[in-house]
């Protein structure tokens, strides 16, 4: 075409395609950057409790997601995808699952069996069945159990000391082994107990402390959108409920543990979990069951870890239980 | 009235700014158009012009083939100079007339309407339709007269205009209904003798409020009797509407959300009735026409004016000046954008339709067909790649948003792995492709295109079956 005596209307090729041509904008990485900064308040906080092998627990769980990713796709002959986030997310939550005290190899091993076993090897982002940081998590704690249940307390400033210099159980751990009244003993009341495990003053996974900065990130989550109430609300409800109905503390089972952790940033991972809102409630309860009875009935303090993979295991079945509804179906009955 | 919406659907930005107040102009007078055979759902026209041939606009230069097609009517007078293949804007080449203008632009001589229209019979309106190539002008170019010949046992109740214009960016139908509620309204009318019933609805979008007056003060002064005796028998009895009952059109507000304007999201919005899976807007006893057929049809039947020009919108930041153009069937897309002021640097995706569910074209050289409600120049900022998308992780976000209660996300998954007569069982044949899914994805996947494909499939395997 003549482009000089029609300048207007120049010859160019443009893209064509079927609709639609416009997006939300949202986006994978998006997502995942998201999350892990909704995850920061309580990171900030676990390495302002326990100190710097906090936060070198935190990278080096991190940056060895990120290289495990890369590497298993290069092996695979895949497309590195590593500017996703997702091993990042992974990463970052497999660090805030462990103690502080652990040696630099156990986020290093953990980190490679959530990305490399259990992510990539099912087909990488998407296609997982159990949350790669949970089974990182399981890993660990069944290689290496001494290390894992070894609880640094919070030392309250930033502190260059090994933390495990001042180690404790966790309140699970206490009520497990001594009983509601010797946990109580170590608090002023109950009232001082329930505060103390809402600001994270007490024995634990880094993620398991600072509940306060957990329930921020949350809130943040939830307003954005980027999870809704159905499965965190069902699952500390139940756990809630459970308890008081075998004679428990509801707000201790509540504010202990993984739970708000798990809840608001594992059993959320889209991946693994029903995508229909009922089945999302009936994923929820099931977790709130199965967690309640490790607790109550179990041999370890904590069931959060194992109830959510377990019902990870659920989630293709509970989406084929709740069937979407479709437009229309209603008055085809009637 | 209260209005009950669909579930799902999404909310782009509108960009409507830039036309919504712009009067509708007339365009230039081409130097000369391709005219396709094929603009409408069902068998093309067949050709029944030479090179050669003079013709004055009106006159029809295709022949309907069956029952669900339309004819093609030259849209200038001029003489014919190819019938040949030609590249059209729904993707692929399609026999088209060529015809080069002679610049005088006449009417052929037989061309004659009626004034008395609201008392012909109703075989009689339905063939004048037909006669006039008209096809639904919101974009899916069904023939106007296969809606309008519902079968005896199906009892019609509520004729529906679609006056939604959900789509981002387009202002046609909103400026008709602005400048032209006379001919809307009347077409209306004419809707409501054919299928004999009293209650037209009218279905805007809560956002174009200056539409929305015009039409309620035009459909305000609809008074006039129904001149056909009608009577229908519904479960056992017997029902008379008998001659000279009160014809009433209503202007309903419509929650403005993508796709509000889909026939079965704007029924339900209207009559609160959901049209079943596998069902036709029929079996809840409606029809719905776009309200640009509607004047169509009032040209039709008053005037005798064939199908040969329609209101578009040429916008989006990669026009330099967005206008409204009455633009004449079979202008070429280069000869509309240089009427307005060209195309620019931004320009990354060219659209016929809406951003929505329009199609991207490659090049200008295609026509403006009956079913082209805008041309829209996305930039590159907006405009999504296709090619780039990642797996699905199950996010959910399709499912909130689809308006059909559907799980896009695991239609994408089975069609991925060529698994169609399992998505058809998750209920593939329900999508009609508005596209909210891949809008929202955040992994950006074409689900359109999934949807097309498998569509394409299992219908080229029934075919091979039977």
């Amino acid at each position: 075409m003549d482009t000089e005596k029609n300048p207007q209307v120049e010859a160019r090729v443009f893209r064509a395609s079927v609709g639609p041509h416009i997006s939300s904008g949202e986006s994978v990485p998006h997502i995942m950057w998201t999350v892990s900064a909704a995850l920061l308040p309580a990171a900030g906080l676990s390495i302002y409790y326990f100190g710097l092998p906090a936060l070198s627990v935190l990278v080096l769980s991190i940056v060895s997601a990120i290289v495990f990713e890369a590497l298993a796709q290069k092996l695979a002959g895949a497309k590195i995808t590593i500017s996703d986030g997702s091993a990042i997310l992974t990463g970052l939550l497999l660090g805030m699952n462990l103690p502080a005290s652990v040696p630099f190899y156990l986020p290093v091993i953990g980190s490679a069996v959530a990305v490399i076993i259990t992510k990539q090897l099912f087909g990488g982002l998407g296609y997982n069945i159990f949350n790669p940081a949970l089974i990182g998590r399981a890993f660990l704690m069944a290689s290496f159990p001494r290390f894992m249940t070894t609880w640094p307390l919070p030392q309250g400033s930033l502190s260059l000391a090994r933390p495990d210099a001042v180690t404790g159980a966790t309140p699970l751990g206490i009520l497990k082994e001594e009983g509601y009244r010797k946990l109580l003993s170590h608090f002023a009341s109950r009232h001082d107990m329930y505060v103390q495990l809402l600001l994270g003053h007490r024995g634990g996974a880094m993620g398991e402390t600072g509940i306060v900065a957990l329930l921020f990130g949350a809130a943040y989550l939830l307003y954005k959108g980027y999870i809704t109430w159905h499965i965190p609300v069902t699952f500390i409800a139940t756990v809630a409920v459970l308890t008081a109905v075998f004679g428990g503390d509801p707000w201790l089972a509540m504010l202990s543990g993984g739970l708000v952790l798990g809840a608001f940033f594992m059993a959320t991972d889209y991946v693994t979990v029903p995508q229909l809102k009922r089945a999302q409630v009936a994923f929820g309860l099931g977790c709130g069951i199965i967690t309640a009875l490790i607790r109550l009935e179990g041999g370890y303090p904590e069931g959060v870890c194992y109830a959510i993979l377990l019902m990870n295991c659920f989630t293709p079945l509970l989406d084929r239980a709740f069937k979407a509804k479709k437009f229309g179906e209603a008055s085809a009955k009637a | 009235m209260r209005i009950t919406s669909f579930k799902g659907g999404v909310h782009p930005p509108d960009n409507k700014k830039a036309t919504a107040s712009l009067p509708i102009v007339d365009a230039a007078l081409p130097e000369r158009v391709v005219i396709p055979m094929s603009m409408h759902i069902g068998a093309p026209a067949k050709p029944i012009v030479g090179v050669g041939d003079l013709v004055k606009k009106g006159r029809k230069i295709g022949e309907a083939q069956g029952a669900v097609s339309v004819p093609v009517h030259a849209s200038i007078s001029g003489k014919v100079m190819a019938v040949g293949n030609f590249p059209s804007p729904m993707g692929v080449d399609a026999q088209a007339v060529v015809i080069e203008s002679d610049g005088k632009d006449e009417w052929a001589d037989d061309i004659s309407g009626h004034d008395d229209y609201l008392s012909l019979n109703p075989d009689v309106l339905r063939n004048i339709i037909k006669e006039a190539g008209i096809v639904g002008m919101g974009g899916a170019t069904f023939p106007s007269h296969v809606k309008l010949s519902p079968p005896k046992e199906k009892k019609i109740r509520y004729a529906i205009l679609n006056g939604a214009e959900c789509e981002p960016y387009l202002t046609a139908d909103a400026r008709l209904m602005e400048e032209n509620p006379g001919d809307i309204i009347e077409g209306l009318k004419i809707i409501m003798t054919i299928l004999r019933v009293t209650d037209g609805f009218v279905g805007i979008e809560d956002n174009k409020k200056a539409a929305i007056k015009a039409m309620s003060a035009e459909a305000g002064k609809v008074a006039c009797e129904l001149m056909v005796e009608t009577y229908y028998e519904r479960d056992g009895i017997q029902y008379e509407v008998p001659k000279g009952c009160k014809m009433g059109v209503k202007v309903i507000p419509l929650p403005v959300k993508y796709p509000q304007g889909s026939e079965k999201q704007l029924i339900k919005a209207v009559t609160g009735l959901e049209v079943p899976p596998g069902h036709l807007p029929m079996d809840v006893g409606a029809v719905v026409q776009n309200v640009a057929t509607a004047a169509a049809i009032y040209q039709a039947v008053r005037f005798g004016r064939p199908l040969i020009e329609r209101v578009l919108t040429v916008t989006g930041p990669g026009i330099n000046e967005p206008k409204n153009l009455r633009v004449r069937i079979g202008t070429l897309f280069e000869d509309v954008i240089s009427q307005c002021g060209g195309i620019n640097k931004k320009a990354a995706k060219v659209v016929m339709g809406g951003p929505m569910m329009g199609i991207a074209q490659a090049d200008f050289g295609v026509p403006v067909i009956k079913g082209t409600s805008g041309i829209v120049a996305l930039s590159e900022k907006e405009a999504v790649n296709v090619m780039d998308f990642g797996p699905c992780i199950r996010c959910g976000r399709c499912i909130d948003v689809c308006p059909m209660g559907l799980n896009p996300s695991v239609l994408g998954r089975l069609i991925e792995k060529g698994r169609f007569e399992e998505a058809k069982e998750y209920g593939l044949l329900d999508c009609f492709e508005c596209g909210s899914c891949s809008f929202v994805c955040p992994s950006g996947r074409p689900m359109v295109q999934f949807t097309k494909w498998a569509k394409r499939e299992l219908a080229r395997k029934k075919a091979k079956a039977s």
